[in-house]
Formats: C-alpha cells, structure tokens, sequence
C-alpha cells in the first residue's frame, strides 16, 4: 500500500471512534494530500464540533491577545468579567520596549471586571468612568481599546457610543472593539473585528492623529511591516532586514508598535505582511483605499529568506534588488555553518504541526532546510485560502487537519511517532507523557526570535536539543526494557 | 519512542559563532540603534517626559489617586468561577471537567493550569456561537456530551459554565435529564453541574460550587445506617499538590481511615512513562460518594468552601472543622485536633518533625526577624502566610486581597491584632497589584510575598519576590513541593530566607563598590 493509501486508512481508522453526526463533520476537516492537488481538501472555518476538545480560542483572544494587544502604548481593556483578561495576561510574550506602566502598558492586565449588577443594569456607566480613570492614571497613554468579552454583546451595551463620548472628551482614540468570545468559531473572527476597527475608527482620522518624525517626507522605499507580533522579538530581526536592504520600515503594527506606527501606516508604498490570516483584511482596505500593495513574506529559514527578500526586492529599484543579494551573500557562510553543524543531527526527523494561522506552512521550510520532514499539519483557524496556499508547501502523503481535535490529534501520533511534534502549550505536555518531543511553535517555547537570519540559527538550536536531549531515553525504566 | 542513544553532542563547529537568543541579541549595539532608529516613528513622549511621569506614579498623590478608582481594575489577583470548578473536578477518579458556553474559555483555563504544573489538564467545551446565543444551548450540550461520552470515555463528567449560558439563562438540569432521557450519554452517568459565571466571585467560588455539586450527585442515596470511620479532608484551591501527599503521610502516621475530598495530586504531577494517560484523579466516586457517610469532614480553606461546608452540615448533618495547618502554631492546632477527634496520640515522627521546623527557625532567625512584608492572594492563602509570618516574628505590612469578604477580613485583623508584628498591618480588601504598587513605593517593604505576577513589583519597586501562591509560571516544580505541615513550614522558610540572602548578594556583588559585605558566611 502507498504512504497515501495507509494514511488514509488511518484517517478513516481515528474517524470512526466518532457518534456518527460528529464523524461526519469531522470527515470534512481531514485528508491526505496528494501531490498534484492545488488544495489540501479539507473544510475550514467552520465552527467546531462540541465536546471534541478543540484546541481553539475565541474572537477576544484574536482581537485583544493578537492583533490590539501588542500596540504598546495603549491601554487595553478586557470590558467584561475579570477571567479573559486574566488567563491572557502577558500571555504571548510580545517584546517592546518602553516603561511598562508609564508610557507602554503590554504586560497590564485592565478590567471592568463585571458583576452581576453590572450585568443587571449595564456597564456603559462603569466603562466611562473607567477611562476618566484611565487618563487620571496614565497621562501618557495614547489611547484606549475596549475589547467587549461575552456578556457586554449579549445585555445590549452600548460601547460604541461611550467610545465616541470619551474620544471627545479626551482628544484620544477610544476604539470599540466587538470581539465577544461566541462570535464567529474561532479567534480569526476576532482578527477580522480588530482590523475592521482600524479601518472605521483609525484610519478615517489618521491625519489628525498622526505625529510624522521631525522633517519626514514619503519616500519610494517605504514600508510597513504587517501580522508581525514579535513574539520573542521575532519582528526585530525581520526589521533588520529590510532595513539592511535599504527600505524605510515606517510602522510595525502590531508587535512592538505605537498608536502612532498604526496612523503612518498609509504613508508606506507597501505593506509587507507576515501573518496573512489576521492582518489581509486591513492590508486589502489599504490597497482599494490608498492604492497601497500588499506582499507577503516569510522569513522563517535561509532559503524562504531569500525568496522573500527577492521577492520584496522585485517590488523596488536595481539598488535595493542588489542589496537583497548583499544581504543574502553577506549571511550565506553563516546559514551554511549553522546546516553544517544541525542538519546532521536532525536528517530525517519527521514532525508534525499543528499551529494558529501561518505557521502550519511557513515553518515548513526552515525544517526542510534542516532535512526534517513534516508528515501532518494543521491549523486552529486557517480559512480556504490558507489550504490552498499550503499546498505548495507539502508534500504526498502528508495529513492535514484543520482544527484537529485532541483525540484524532493523539492518535495520529501514536501511529505515525514522530520524532517531534511542534503545536500549543495544551498539547505540549500529553505529548510529552507519550515520549514524544515537542516544541511550542505559538510562543517558540519561551525562545525565540525565530525570524530572520538570527532566528534560523535559534530555531536550528532548538529543534536539535528538542530532539535530541537525553531525558527522552531516561523514560523506559531500565527493568522494563 | 524516539531512541535517542547514539545521538552525540556536537562538535567542530567552529564556523559558527555562539547563537544568540533574545536574552543576548537584543542588547547588541546594532539592535540597540535600531530601537533608537524607529523611535522616531513612534510618536513616543521625550525621555525626560516619561521619566518624570515614572516618578510621579511613586508619590504619594498618585497613591491617593490611584486608592480612589472605583471603577477600573489594573492586574488583579483573582481568576474567575470555572477555573476552580475545573480544578476542583479534576481530582476525581475518570472525570472529564466540561465547560458549557463559549470554547475559548475552556482554551484558557487548561493553558492557565497547564502553564502552572507543566502537566496536561484535559477538558472540553460545548463551543457555543451566536446561534446558541439565540437559540439556548441545549443542541451544543446534547452534542458536547455524546461526542466527549463517546472520545474520551469518562466515568463522570462535570459540568460548569460559562458567562454566555449564565446570560442566556441555559437550564442545565433540564438539559441534561433531556440529553440522558434522548440516550446521547447513558442515564447512569453522572454530570453534577454548577453554574459557574465569571460575574460572581472567584475561582474559589466555582471550587466551592462545582465540589458541593459534585458530592450531591455521588452521595445521593448513599447515606447509611452507620458512619463508614472515615475522616474527609479537602484542601480547597491549593496550587501545592506536595500537600495533599504530605497530608496523607501525616494521616497515614496517625493511621487514620480518609478520604481525600477531590486528590488532584496526579492530576497535575503523573509519572511520565511514555504513555499517556488521560484520567488521574484519584478520589474514586465510590469513596467520594460515601463521604456522606464520614465521621466528619476536614476544611483547609474556609473561605473557599463556605456552600460545601454549610451542604455538609445541613444536608449531611455531618460535623464539618475548620483549620489551617501551615506554619508551626497551624500544624499543632491540628494535629492537637486531629489526636482528640480520634482518640490516636500524636505520632513520634511528626514530634520530632515538628523540634526540626522550630530548629530550623530558630537557626535563621536573626534574617527575617523585623523584615517588612507585602503579600497577596486569595484569602486561606493569604491568612495561613500571615500567621506565619507573625509567629517567626516578621511583620505584614501591605495585604492585599482582590477577592475579599468581610468574615476573612474581621479575621485577618484579629489575628494581626493580636500579635506585636501585625501592629503596622493594613488588609487591603478588594484591591489590585497596582494598588499594590502605590503602597509599596510610598511605603517601602523588604520583602513580597505572591504569585509570578508579582515580578512586575519586583521589577518596579526592587523588592525580591518569594514566589508562593498560583499561578507561578516562571519557576518550575515548585507545586511539588509541600507547604502544609512541619515539613512545608520548612519549604517555605528555605524559599523566605534564602530568597533574603540572594538579595543581599545580589546587593552586594558590584566589585570595589559594594563588596566589602560579599559574605561568604551568612
């Protein structure tokens, strides 16, 4: 039988454990590729099936934990009961720098933090006197979001209107962000909602907001720097790059990035995004608004590093396109040092994925560059166009699971035993208990940064001691054995 | 299993040069003028601007300001409802903890508690959306239960909620009487449920909610004739499951008959034997539901079970004790209680336990005698710290508690009161960590007790931090450790006056500066 025919079995074998309706909606979301296929043929976004033990969040933690969050130099309110805000607190490790409390607020957790008379009479009162006290308190602050959790959506606030009054009040963005968890099925909705808040409440007034450095004139080199949450501080080396091969990075949005970075956005010739499936909604506004393209990149890996490089590089005059290749020369003994000493230890290695919305085939590359081989993967809350662009990505036989349950997730591993599997800190440690090595790929397990030339070298280091450390081989008792 | 054997470390390598992480690259001068660089983008306020509002959220009237909110809550030291009814329903035998609401709750109550034991915790949701909104939640329920009756197994499954079905006011007992009656699970299941909103109270409020559901459920029928000679003993939202080994050692010396009331002590520390196994709770339901029929029942934490306590004692008509067993006076008080109750003396070992704790006090005593202390958590925690504190003669200062009552405070003040170390104490009810750090910088401690989110105080104020309470994500294994008992005094006065000695090194270690007092001999 071929690999396909086997995995296909399998497939077939984890899906009948499931009560028929279930089994059914399930079939949709698993497959095995096959080479030639434009598409991984599964279904996504869709909503999950109940009690399955779906590894997903909801529209808050998209809004609030992904792409608000990291604006750094605005406060964050989880507008609501006190636990959403609680559980994501400083949660996603998005690096910045500034004086947390005075000017950057990213590791603070602010509540409303609702009770029941709060639910009884409505909170529009306590959240407008909560933003008095938000200005009392923090006077440097450049703005506010309200990020609504569950019960605001469902008695019927009206936060918008309260956003408005205290916009005037304070002569600060107070942006209302509609992210109540049960909305959509997933955390991407929540994405959807926080980018359709830029376009509505940011961007009509950017103008008015924005503070240009001083003398600062457009220029043809640019750019923003999109979806990159600079988790591990995976945004700087990233910046670096660019910077190197002589383009003007004039906004991050979000990770490390200002209010102000978010309202110079529409300055740049081009947005340069890396997280696709949370930040295309605004870089689509921005081009049928401002004219302004889109390019998505992937810096995970010396040889996706350099496609992306040329790739932005195409975009630009001959000065920048030979400084691509400056840049690529310039790190080439470097990668070739970093393949010499891991690629040995980790020929072969088979892994399997599962991560949010980009990662599942972005970081394919980097493992291919080390010689791993990914056999499954899958996303949390990837949409149609994400399957289709991780087609080019895989190769035959792989599974492919979207919003993969913990049972389907776990047997696939018991059958396939991989030599890693890269998901989320809720798998981590199940995996761990079967002896399997795992690495978080959300948070880079604490590590990090990933991106760029930089990253690869901490990525390489890390899949190797992931792999290759000796407390696996201390599992078996030796009387067992 | 990967088999790992003939891997080998690396060698000749000498090309590359040493990889650098964020710890080191960052701090790089090419980084450092790349920050500088894209400053100028920011909009960001002048340096002297921020230092001087930094200094300003030190003074004294930015304390006043920041004690007059009443409306906003910055860092606050609580979670909500079902994270404790999750915790709590986890230390029964085959039990599925079951969230009914919105999934992404559910996804962050098991990251919370997986990021805390680096242990898995399984649970499942009825991933409601704006349908469900409308239409109630009883299809998503229905569903939610055959699917996780049919994947997973569990011999009990028990139910919490979330603030979207307590808005939408679900029926739960309805619900599931339907789901049963229409065969998605089997009747005999047992699904204690407890509504669990995140609008009341705390994650000790669910604990106490989802454990009185859950002894309803499993006792129900169960009440015989004669007592069954068992002791129960729960030890409420306690992060430390060294504790619950610990209290069944010191019941085993004893040579008590108990029942630990939800044993959630391999739930989060199982051995990792290469095979994973889902179900660790080890109070099996039979035991459970025959608690009804106990001898009477022990509380660690009294103000997290006040509804399974005032249910025990109603419903049961059982004897229910209150005590607190931490720090040396606690462990006496009820060991003391413990002989009476059951007529056994107090074991020899647990004597000679409690001479090594004293010893080990006396030993150190001179470094933490006079410290001043800020510390927070949740109330037992925060009551059971107290009074040890005072009895090794260190004096609380700033205590606060997000999630107060009036009864934990009235007791609070007693006991600081009555002590000439708890002379300077103020408890500081319903309020937050930045509170916290108002009265911290105008009212300067040695020293903070608390969570891993206490680091930020750390940080700001430079006071160190001994880490003790939930969650702590930043250092490993120490919910191994116990803190209850003699030995568990002996944990956390190693974690206190160790973490003292590494400030002074730490304060001390600049060369031709500080030095001088660089002591090797402490």
């Amino acid at each position: 039988m071929s690999t396909v025919e086997n995995r296909k079995e399998l497939v077939q074998e984890v899906l009948d454990a499931y009560p028929a309706k279930a089994q059914k909606s399930r079939s949709k979301h698993l497959n095995v590729h096959e080479e030639g296929k434009s598409d991984c043929g599964v279904k996504s976004n869709k909503k999950s099936v109940p009690g399955v033990m779906t590894t997903r969040g909801c529209a808050y933690a998209g809004a609030k934990g992904v792409v608000w969050g990291p604006v750094k130099d605005m406060v964050h309110i989880s507008h609501g009961p006190v636990g959403c805000g609680y559980y994501s607190w400083s949660g996603r490790r998005n690096y910045y720098i500034g004086t947390t409390g005075v000017d950057t607020f990213g590791t603070m957790q602010f509540t409303s933090d609702f009770q029941e008379r709060d639910i009884v009479f409505g909170g529009d009162k306590k959240l407008a006197k909560l933003i008095d006290e938000l200005e009392e308190l923090f006077p440097l602050s450049q703005g506010t979001t309200i990020e609504s959790e569950c019960p605001v959506g469902l008695i019927g606030d009206d936060i918008e209107a309260v956003a408005r009054q205290k916009a005037k009040e304070t002569g600060k963005p107070v942006i209302p962000v509609r992210c109540e968890g049960f909305r959509g099925v997933s955390q991407s909705l929540g994405h959807h909602i926080a980018n359709d808040t830029v376009r509505d409440w940011v961007l009509p007034k950017a103008d008015e907001y924005r503070k240009t450095p001083e003398g600062f004139e457009p220029g043809p080199y640019d750019v923003n720097i999109i979806g990159d949450y600079n988790i591990g501080g995976d945004a700087w080396p990233s910046r670096k790059l660019l910077e190197d091969m002589g383009l003007r990075v004039i906004s991050q949005f979000s990770g490390d990035g200002t209010f102000n970075e978010v309202v110079m956005t529409p300055l740049a010739k081009l947005n340069l995004i890396h997280c696709y499936r949370s930040m295309n909604y605004i870089c689509r506004f921005m081009e049928e608004k401002y004219g302004i393209g889109w390019l998505e990149y992937n810096f995970f890996g010396p040889s996706q590093i350099a496609k992306s490089l040329r790739k932005i590089a195409a975009q630009f005059d001959e000065t920048i396109q030979e400084n691509a290749e400056k840049v690529i020369a310039d790190n080439q003994a470097r990668m070739d040092a970093i393949i010499a000493k891991y690629r040995p230890r980790l020929e072969g290695k088979k892994v399997m994925m599962m991560v949010g919305g980009l990662r599942p085939r972005h970081v394919i590359p980097a493992f291919e560059d080390l010689g791993m081989e990914v056999i499954g993967t899958g996303y949390e809350f990837g949409h149609g166009d994400d399957y289709k662009r991780t087609a080019d990505y895989i190769k035959d036989g792989t599974i492919v699971y979207d919003d993969v349950s913990g049972f389907e997730f776990e047997e696939f591993a018991k059958k396939l035993q991989p030599d890693l599997i890269a998901a989320g800190i809720k798998e981590k440690y199940v995996f761990q208990k079967m002896a399997l090595p795992f690495r978080q790929m959300h948070s880079w397990d604490y590590s990090g940064p990933y991106h760029g030339y930089e990253g690869f070298e901490v990525f390489a280091r890390d899949m190797d001691l992931a792999i290759n450390n000796p407390t696996w081989g201390l599992i078996n008792a030796p009387w067992n054995k | 299993m990967t088999d790992n054997q003939e891997n080998q470390i690396p060698t000749g390598c000498s090309e590359t040069g040493p990889i650098q992480d964020h710890f080191d690259l960052f701090h790089n001068q090419e980084y450092q003028d790349l920050f500088e660089y894209k400053r100028q983008f920011e909009g960001a306020h002048s340096h002297e601007k921020v230092a001087e509002v930094a200094e300003w959220t030190k003074s004294w009237e930015y304390r006043e300001k920041n004690l007059a909110r009443e409306a906003l809550t910055i860092n606050p030291a609580k979670a909500c409802q079902p994270l404790g009814a999750l915790f709590v329903a986890s230390g029964f035998e085959g039990t599925l903890p079951y969230s009914h609401g919105s999934q992404g709750c559910v996804a962050y109550f098991r990251t919370h508690l997986t990021r805390n034991y680096k242990e898995p915790f399984q649970a499942v949701s009825s991933s409601m959306t704006e349908d469900a909104a409308v239409f109630g939640g009883l299809n998503n329920l229905k569903q939610g239960l055959e699917n996780s009756y049919s994947l997973y197994e569990p011999k009990m499954i028990a139910l919490c909620t979330t603030c979207m079905a307590e808005v939408i006011g679900d029926d739960l007992g309805a619900f599931i009487t339907t789901s049963k009656q229409e065969g998605h699970v089997p009747e005999d299941l047992p699904i204690p449920y407890a509504h669990t909103p995140s609008f009341v109270g705390s994650h000790i409020t669910g604990y106490d909610n989802m454990l009185k559901a859950i002894l309803a459920t499993l006792s129900k029928g169960k009440k015989a004739e004669t007592t069954n000679g068992k002791f129960n003993f729960n030890l409420g939202f306690d992060p430390y499951i060294g504790n619950i080994r610990e209290l069944k050692r010191i019941l085993g010396l004893f040579g008590i008959d108990y029942t630990i009331v939800s044993d959630n002590s391999d739930t989060f520390d199982s051995p990792n034997t290469g095979e994973f196994k889902m179900y660790n709770g080890l109070t099996t339901l039979e035991d459970a539901g025959d608690t009804i029929n106990g001898e009477g029942s022990f509380f660690f934490q009294k103000y997290t079970t006040p509804k399974t306590q005032e249910y025990i004692t109603k419903e049961w008509q059982q004897k229910t004790y209150n005590f607190r067993p931490f720090g040396i006076k606690g462990t006496d008080e009820f060991l003391m209680a413990l002989s009476a109750i059951t007529g056994k003396p107090i074991p020899l070992e647990l004597q000679q336990e409690r001479g090594r704790a004293v010893d080990a006090l006396t030993d150190s005593q001179a470094w933490i005698h006079g410290k001043r202390v800020a510390l927070y958590g949740d109330p037992d925690h925060v009551l059971n710290t107290i009074q040890f504190l005072l009895e090794m003669g260190a004096e609380p200062v700033h205590i606060v508690v997000t999630n107060t009552n009036e009864e934990f405070e009235a007791e609070a003040r007693e006991m600081l009161t009555n002590s000439p170390y708890g002379q300077d104490a103020t408890v500081w009810g319903r309020k937050d960590l930045w509170h916290l750090r108002s009265l911290m910088f105008t009212e300067p401690v040695d020293l903070l007790i608390g969570n891993s989110y206490g680091k930020y105080l750390w940080r700001d104020t430079g006071t160190p931090l001994v880490r003790i309470g939930y969650p702590i994500f930043d250092r490993h294994h120490m919910h191994r450790y116990a803190t209850l008992g003699y030995q568990g005094a002996i944990n956390q006065f190693n974690w206190i006056i160790n973490t003292i000695l590494e400030e002074l090194d730490r304060k001390t270690i600049v060369p031709s500066k500080t030095d001088i007092s660089f002591d090797l001999i402490r």
